[in-house]
């Protein structure tokens, strides 16, 4: 298996903390991997140690069988042979040259000019990332790290710096930029919505361990652990229907009784008595046309392959 | 007018200032980045010409560079010549008294570049000298011009390590602010005052030019 990029190492970062992950990810299989937990859980660190920016205590770290780090054999690799792209969360482009020279730090003008097409930069060229917005400073840093062609791309937590209506917009647009880059990249995150909608592939980290890895559509439960374990739908999987006999490909269907009717903007969060809580975020379009109100009866529809299991444990 | 001890003093300056800039921004570089643990000892080490008087490091430097030190044996080896009263002696110890001049300006100028630009450069595979050449310099651009004017205005006005490595040599090693103090001894006031009131404008216009630089480079590139 040379696909692959295997990280096992431990760093202490206080008395009281300390990061160990343990990490296989298959990058054919993953081209986009969603590294997701609580804040201060660990995630920067990890990635920081990926990139060669922080030094673990122990372990070692191989990607596609060349060592990029091994305690035992003293291999450390300065961050410029690894040649990981890493995007820092405020994207730390350059402030003094211009958004076209910032592209072409580290690549030919050809190559830059060529990506600063594909990212619809090419009239911002002649600026300085000062003046430019947070959406545009996010694809010019992801053209500047792809420009230096990454064999590896580390983002720590790329959306965060936007505003939530950019957000939510360019959340799409980065899987397509990253899928585009063709380049295997891991994406800290403690956003759920947004971890489900960038990756294909997720690791949980909590409390600076990694407790799970999975393919994002079946998160699934250690194999090792046993214990109760949490049936988890998203909120945005979940279908209502006045209908109950329509025939539908979905399988899973709830009566239930709606409890309140939240909306939030575009959207409307809907709480269901299935017996059990159950969320369901519609469009507010669909609540309206629904007539949604506080005691009625509906039915929740959920596809299968929506219904998660995660160890009660491992994510409070 | 003493024009010949101007001369000196500005030859002496520029001399010093380029040597400062060679080598305190490599020192400086270390200093803000290093993780070693005893760099303090070496911090206080640059900034000791801060605090100590010049006759004491004047006399040190006049042992360390006599012909029976182990540098004054040496330097007479290579080139014949003897460094105490020499101008080679007090470009040595001008170098030494106005080290920290350059050093702690551009340290903290180095100190104030966001770390994240750096490993970002790092990360795009540039190396740690390309990365220092083409964003730590660039960035502190204010700090090395503060440390290099400040460093040449120390020179031009220093006295006490003149006096004590360098003499009262015409033309070799008499500076302005020697100049000065010869013709107040001689009570000569009229030149006292001419060089003073030159050395005076001198320093002002040089400061002044600083400040007005550093706030156009700041306007440009505003650091955070």
């Amino acid at each position: 298996m040379a696909d692959q990029l295997i990280c096992q190492c431990r760093k202490r970062l206080s008395k009281a903390f300390e990061v160990e992950a343990d990490l296989c990810l298959p990058l054919h299989q993953a081209p986009v991997t969603v590294l997701f937990g609580p804040s201060g859980s660990g995630k920067t660190t990890l990635l920081r140690m990926l990139a060669g920016l922080e030094r673990p205590d122990a372990g070692s770290i191989v990607f596609r069988e060349s060592p990029w780090f091994d305690a035992a054999r003293a291999i450390h690799l300065p961050p410029r042979q690894r040649r990981a792209g890493f995007l820092f969360q405020d994207y730390a482009l350059f402030p003094h040259p211009t958004v076209a020279e910032n592209v072409a730090y580290a690549a030919s003008r050809e190559t830059a000019s060529k990506l600063l097409d594909a990212f619809g930069l090419t009239d911002l060229a002649a600026r300085k990332p000062r003046a430019i917005s947070g959406g545009q400073q996010q694809r010019v840093a992801l053209a500047r790290a792809l420009a230096a062609q990454p064999a590896l791309l580390l983002l720590d937590e790329p959306l965060s710096a936007l505003d939530a209506p950019t957000r939510s917009r360019t959340r799409y647009e980065l899987r397509r930029m990253l899928l585009a880059g063709g380049v295997p990249s891991i994406v800290v995150t403690h956003d759920r919505m947004e971890a489900v909608a960038l990756g294909d592939w997720m690791a949980v980290m909590v409390e600076g361990r990694i407790r799970q890895t999975g393919p994002v559509q079946i998160q699934c439960v250690d194999s090792g652990e046993t214990g109760p374990v949490l049936a988890c739908i998203r909120a945005e999987d979940v279908a209502i229907t006045r209908q109950m006999d329509r025939v539908s490909s979905a399988r899973n269907r709830l009566a239930g009784r709606v409890r309140a009717v939240i909306p939030e903007g575009a959207l409307a969060r809907v709480e269901l008595d299935c017996g059990f809580t159950l969320v369901a975020l519609v469009t507010a379009q669909s609540a309206a046309e629904l007539v949604l109100r506080e005691g009625e009866n509906v039915s929740a529809v959920v596809k299968a392959t929506s219904v998660h299991l995660a160890a009660h444990t491992s994510l409070q | 007018m003493d024009w010949q001890a101007i001369w000196l003093s500005v030859r002496l300056a520029a001399s010093t200032t380029a040597i400062l800039l060679a080598l305190g921004l490599p020192i400086a570089y270390w200093l803000t980045f290093s993780p070693r643990r005893w760099k303090f000892l070496v911090e206080a080490l640059v900034a000791l010409p801060l605090v100590l008087p010049p006759t004491v490091l004047g006399f040190y430097l006049l042992l360390a560079m006599g012909p029976r030190s182990p540098l004054g044996a040496l330097y007479a080896r290579l080139t014949g010549g003897m460094l105490p009263f020499s101008f080679q002696g007090l470009l040595l110890a001008s170098v030494l008294y106005s080290f920290p001049f350059t050093v702690q300006p551009v340290a903290a100028a180095f100190a104030g570049v966001d770390r994240k630009l750096i490993e970002a450069s790092w990360c795009l595979g540039v190396s740690r000298a390309a990365t220092f050449r083409r964003v730590v310099v660039p960035l502190s651009l204010p700090g090395i011009a503060t440390g290099a004017i400040l460093s040449f205005a120390h020179t031009l006005g220093e006295f006490g390590v003149v006096l004590m490595v360098g003499g009262n040599i015409s033309g070799v090693t008499r500076t302005v602010s020697i100049s000065i103090y010869d013709s107040v001894q001689a009570l000569n006031y009229g030149a006292a005052w001419a060089t003073s009131l030159f050395l005076l404008c001198v320093s002002f216009t040089v400061l002044a030019l600083t400040y007005a630089l550093q706030r156009r480079i700041w306007a440009v590139w505003p650091i955070n």
